[in-house]
């Protein structure tokens, strides 16, 4: 494939921007939302986020290291995201909820 | 013109963001959050990291976000029973996620990110360069991968088993 030469008129600033937004509103999710599928989605979005920001920084300091991290964290939330639908699916199982307002037996 | 494309593919991926956080069906959740994925992609294909681009896609949306459905479809869930919180927790909610959003880029906008000039970007995100980085001095994690995934596996059917009682 052929790489892209285009002069860079993106600034650095504007990905770091764009990345923490995007980390803000998946904290956002997590602290709104009451179903536990909903709150795992948003740790994907916090996730993806610091990608994002990975991967920018790495190619803009022509630096492998960082797309290569990037490529181990999606590896290590594929792994997560399989593990953590499957402890909702056995809690289902169980009380017939994943509203974490009623999943709080750990609690005081 | 890279800059446009930049601002429309940064106003996707916070819009579809915000519809994941604030959709009152959660199948619509797992829908929006696809086209969040999509977006991303795009972004790595416009920082030249092609390789990354593709398996973005093919892992998250292909792979993670089907599991997400499968699961959302197992459990059977709808609109009338999917609970919420009270408002006054969504607003404490947003506000603290807004203040912590408004610190960091507080913080950020003093980073000197000027001494970074490249001219363009180079060839290091297409697969085979990647793939000689990948396998030269990061061979060793590369193999941990597998085994990772090999044990999440083990304990994914292991948790899942109905128990025979």
């Amino acid at each position: 494939m052929e790489p892209i030469n285009t002069a860079i008129q993106i600034p650095l600033h504007y990905y770091l921007v764009l990345s923490t937004s995007l980390f803000v509103i998946g904290i956002m999710g997590v602290l709104i939302r009451r179903n536990a599928i909903t709150i795992l989605m948003c740790i994907e979005l916090m996730l993806n986020s610091v990608n994002l920001l990975m991967v920018a920084f790495s190619a803009y300091n022509h630096h492998p290291d960082g797309q290569v991290f990037v490529f181990f964290t999606m590896v290590v939330a594929a792994a997560e995201v399989a593990v953590g639908l499957a402890l909702i699916i056995s809690i289902y199982r169980n009380i017939r909820s994943i509203d974490i307002n009623v999943l709080n037996k750990l609690k005081g | 013109m890279s800059i446009y494309l930049f601002f429309f593919l940064a106003f996707l991926t916070i819009l579809s963001a915000g519809m994941v956080v604030f959709s009152k069906n959660p199948i619509h959740s797992v829908l929006y959050l696809v086209i969040c994925f999509f977006t991303i992609a795009g972004h790595y294909i416009m920082l030249n990291a092609q390789f990354l681009a593709v398996v973005h896609i093919i892992v998250y949306a292909g792979a993670i976000m089907v599991l997400f459905l499968f699961t959302l479809m197992l459990l059977n869930l709808n609109k009338e029973s999917e609970p919420r919180k009270k408002p006054i927790f969504q607003l404490a909610g947003v506000l603290s996620g807004g203040a912590l959003g408004l610190i960091l880029v507080a913080a950020l906008k003093q980073v000197d990110t000027s001494s970074i000039q490249p001219t363009s970007f180079s060839d290091m995100g297409l697969v085979k360069e990647l793939g000689k980085k990948l396998f030269t001095d990061f061979v060793l994690p590369f193999e941990v991968a597998s085994i990772l995934f090999m044990s999440a596996m083990i304990g994914v059917v292991l948790i899942s088993k109905k128990e025979n009682a």
